[in-house]
């Protein structure tokens, strides 16, 4: 006779008046495969923890969110956010999608070069960009975005130098009413920094002043803000063309469209408490009918999103090290995938799966990563079932920052694989060796010997 | 591996609910949690415990022991063993 399926033996103390009373599940069903791909072929062929992203997922994703904006204002053109996540297979995903690159520095920049995009579609956002990287762009033409007075001379040095134009758009930070005020980009509306920034570059007949940019923040979790924004960008676009006659190829309102994610501290689930993004859409395009000019001269929308478009075909799969019990009797489960690889989880409350089904008993636990240090935590306070050592983990929403802003600190960073359209996993990134990692160290010659006793 | 002897006044219904009147306490049990408790109450050592578990369930002895370890300090959280 086959004997029953065992399940860890555990005893839960009921506890009455504290329902949520909006009834939102706080246990996740199990993810047991990423586009019928079994997340336990995934593992065994590329190791645990492995770093997992969907393409139908981001496919579906960018060309929903076109959509909810095409068919508020005609003319939008997406540039894929390279920081938020560059991997080579990532942004081709994207640029066959038909979005253009928005860089924020030099290496990103090469990237999208190397990855086959022309400059005149590349957006060339950030605070630090050098002469050599200004050159380059003057040259092949890309859409330089500038973000302080020192840039302004710099780039009017350089044009002059190269004897080229340059086409330009200024990056505008306002009051939009919310808080923190990223004031720290661009030339303030407000007091008229941004006019006088405007001028100066009408006066130069060697830049060519094609836009306007503005990035209010990151994770906007209201639309009203971007409607501010899109309301002063107008407001400034309306006088380039009354009193210079100038007619704007673009207003790129950048992104911070919030992604699925929950926030630490947010008591309510991302989903119950964001406004959708057809409602952000509507907030950022409603203004543009403000414009004076006639609408063949319209500028095109330009939207940066990033998050908005992949964490949620991100998943980090990873397997239980060891449960043990804290010193109050919680649970403690140690997985292989820490917030070396998750910096986002020290603001995310990401959402954690098992990887196979699991039995209908839960119980609070913490969720730990693998490194010999306090902060290594995932969660803090989740609810899971029992789960046995080797069992796998899924982490949900993973798609943005992580796989750019990891670090290779104590462990070595995984592979990345793509689960294709066909439901196939290929490997887009691997795991990183000592090898690849001691090739860049140099050891003087006098630390080369040494004897213990 | 010591006896463990389970507080008397425990009430276990059928499906796992497990109710202590001298608390007013509730907790459920998942069924192998049920099938300790019930063994350790009629005064089972730990290791006819494992055999009971090994032979009934899927699972092999060293796991079965770490996993009964663990639900032992459980109920020593929960305050439902009296301690020797």
């Amino acid at each position: 006779m086959d004997k029953k399926i065992y399940e860890r033996p555990l005893i839960i103390k009921q506890q009455s008046g504290l329902m949520n009373k909006f009834g939102s599940s706080t246990i996740n069903a199990p993810v047991t495969e990423i586009d019928r791909v079994p997340v336990k072929d995934i593992v065994e062929k590329f190791g645990s923890p492995v770093f997992a992203f969907s393409e139908r997922k981001i496919r579906n994703n960018q060309r929903e969110m076109f959509r909810i904006f095409k068919t508020r204002y005609p003319k939008v053109q997406f540039a894929w956010s390279y920081k938020t996540n560059y991997m080579n297979a990532i942004c081709s995903i994207f640029h066959q999608e038909g979005s253009w690159a928005e860089v924020v520095s030099e290496f990103e920049y090469e990237k999208a070069r190397q990855l086959g995009v022309e400059g005149e579609h590349i957006i060339f956002n950030g605070p630090a960009k050098t002469a050599a990287g200004l050159e380059r762009a003057i040259k092949e033409r890309a859409k330089i975005h500038i973000d302080h007075f020192d840039e302004l001379y710099l780039l009017i040095e350089l044009t002059e130098k190269l004897n080229l134009t340059a086409d330009v758009a200024i990056r505008v930070n306002m009051d939009v009413g919310i808080y923190p005020k990223w004031d720290r980009f661009g030339f303030n509306y407000e007091n008229g920094e941004a006019d006088q920034a405007l001028k100066r570059i009408v006066l130069n007949d060697k830049l060519n002043l094609i836009g306007l940019h503005t990035h209010i923040g990151t994770y906007i979790m209201s639309t009203e803000p971007y409607k501010i924004a899109a309301t002063k960008l107008v407001v400034l676009a309306n006088k380039l063309k009354e009193n210079h006659n100038i007619t704007l190829d673009y207003i790129d309102m950048g992104g911070g469209l919030p992604s699925k994610n929950t926030l630490k501290g947010q008591y309510l689930e991302a989903e119950q408490i964001l406004p959708s993004y057809e409602q952000y859409a509507e907030a950022i395009t409603s203004p543009f009918f403000n414009l004076t000019m006639p609408p063949n001269e319209f500028p095109t929308l330009i939207i940066e999103s990033g998050r908005a478009l992949i964490d949620d075909a991100g998943f980090l799969i990873s397997s239980v090290i060891a449960n043990k019990r804290l010193s109050d009797g919680r649970r403690a489960v140690i997985i292989d995938a820490g917030v070396n690889l998750m910096f986002t989880s020290f603001w995310f409350k990401h959402r954690v799966a098992p990887g196979q089904n699991a039995g209908s008993f839960t119980e609070n636990s913490s969720l730990y990563g693998p490194l010999c240090m306090n902060i290594d935590c995932i969660r803090e306070e989740i609810v899971l079932p029992a789960l046995k050592k080797g069992e796998l983990v899924v982490i949900m929403n993973v798609g943005s920052y992580s796989v750019t802003q990891w670090m290779q600190f104590i462990s070595m960073r995984p592979n990345i694989v793509l689960v294709t359209e066909e439901e196939e996993a290929v490997l887009i990134r691997a795991n990183e060796n000592l090898e690849y990692l001691t090739s860049l160290e140099v050891v003087p010659e006098k630390l080369k010997t040494f004897t213990l006793h | 591996m010591s006896k463990i002897t389970i507080s008397s006044n425990l009430a276990v219904s059928d499906n796992g609910f497990l109710f202590l009147p001298s608390t007013g306490e509730s907790f459920t049990l998942n069924p192998i949690g049920k099938l300790i408790l019930t063994a350790l109450k009629e005064g089972k050592e730990q290791k006819q415990v494992i055999d009971l578990i090994t032979k009934e369930y899927d699972i092999d002895k060293s796991s079965a022991e770490k996993d009964l370890e663990d639900f032992i300090s459980q109920l020593k959280n929960h305050k439902l063993i009296i301690e020797q």
